[in-house]
């Protein structure tokens, strides 16, 4: 059924802010991470089936595509969750209102989104860092 | 009472010339996603730690991980809620940019039965390993 009623005013009219980044970012990893979701279970299941198996997923986790898609879905994971962090403490009321939303007064509310970005890329080396340092080491 | 057919207080009456209007469940979901990404902050975190470890280990020791009950009740948690909040997240994405109705409609059900069979293929594995694992190690 065509819809006559008015719409709101779409993206073209918005000064752009470092809150579009977070917001296309925090769906765009959620989506991506629906994928990871499947790699779980594949690892899950193939542990419960034979190390032929586990062999395998392991080999898939090691592969050059294999050890880019980790290194995406571990950025991923740290963006959404910290990301995910603020979005819990706005859902709260946590530093979230009219007054936050004007510049002057708490400028923060505004650039908080580079931070996050920030840290999570940060986490992320700090992740792979820790883990090349582990499998270098022969900690396994 | 009103000045449109249909109307009564004050409803609007395009709810009712439309035949839909708002389900009054629409807060649950909304719910179950926050309630699902607190339990998902504390878990995830755990996971990297978990599969950090598992990763370049040989296979009685990833069972014998698994078989750990704190690690096996964690990792079912941990996978229950990620196929959930995956769920909730998937649904609102399908719902924003698929307007198409048969479309729309096959991907909300195909998502349904996606999580469900991921949740409960990722549990029972755990469960399997967990009943059975203690064994290799």
């Amino acid at each position: 059924m065509p819809n006559s009623r008015p719409t709101s005013p779409h993206l073209g009219i918005y000064r752009w802010r470092v809150n579009m980044l977070q917001s296309t970012l925090h769906r765009l990893t959620g989506l991506f991470l629906c994928l990871g979701a499947l790699l779980v279970a594949w690892g899950l299941v193939a542990a419960a089936t034979s190390d032929a198996a586990w062999s395998r997923f392991v080999a898939f986790c090691g592969s050059w595509i294999g050890l880019v898609l980790l290194f995406l879905w571990t950025w991923s994971l740290l963006f959404h969750l910290v990301n995910g962090i603020q979005h819990l403490m706005r859902d709260a009321g946590v530093n979230y209102g009219p007054a936050n939303r004007d510049r002057t007064h708490d400028p923060v509310y505004w650039s908080a989104g580079w931070a996050i970005t920030a840290i999570s890329v940060v986490l992320t080396v700090l992740v792979w860092v820790l883990l090349l340092v582990q499998a270098g080491g022969g900690a396994a | 009472m009103s000045a449109y057919p249909g109307q009564e207080g004050l409803r609007d009456p395009l709810k009712v010339a439309r035949g839909m209007g708002a389900s009054r469940s629409g807060v649950r979901p909304w719910w179950l996603q926050r309630v699902t990404a607190v339990a998902l902050v504390p878990l995830s975190i755990w996971f990297l730690f978990l599969m950090g470890g598992v990763l370049h280990a040989d296979y009685p020791t990833v069972l014998g991980t698994i078989a750990q009950p704190v690690h096996a009740i964690f990792l079912i948690a941990f996978v229950v809620c990620l196929f959930w909040h995956g769920a909730l997240g998937l649904q609102v994405i399908i719902e924003d940019y698929v307007h198409t109705r048969w479309l729309a409609l096959t991907l909300q059900i195909a998502l349904r039965f996606g999580a469900l069979l991921g949740a409960l293929a990722g549990t029972m594995a755990i469960l399997a390993v967990w009943l059975t694992g203690a064994s290799y190690y």
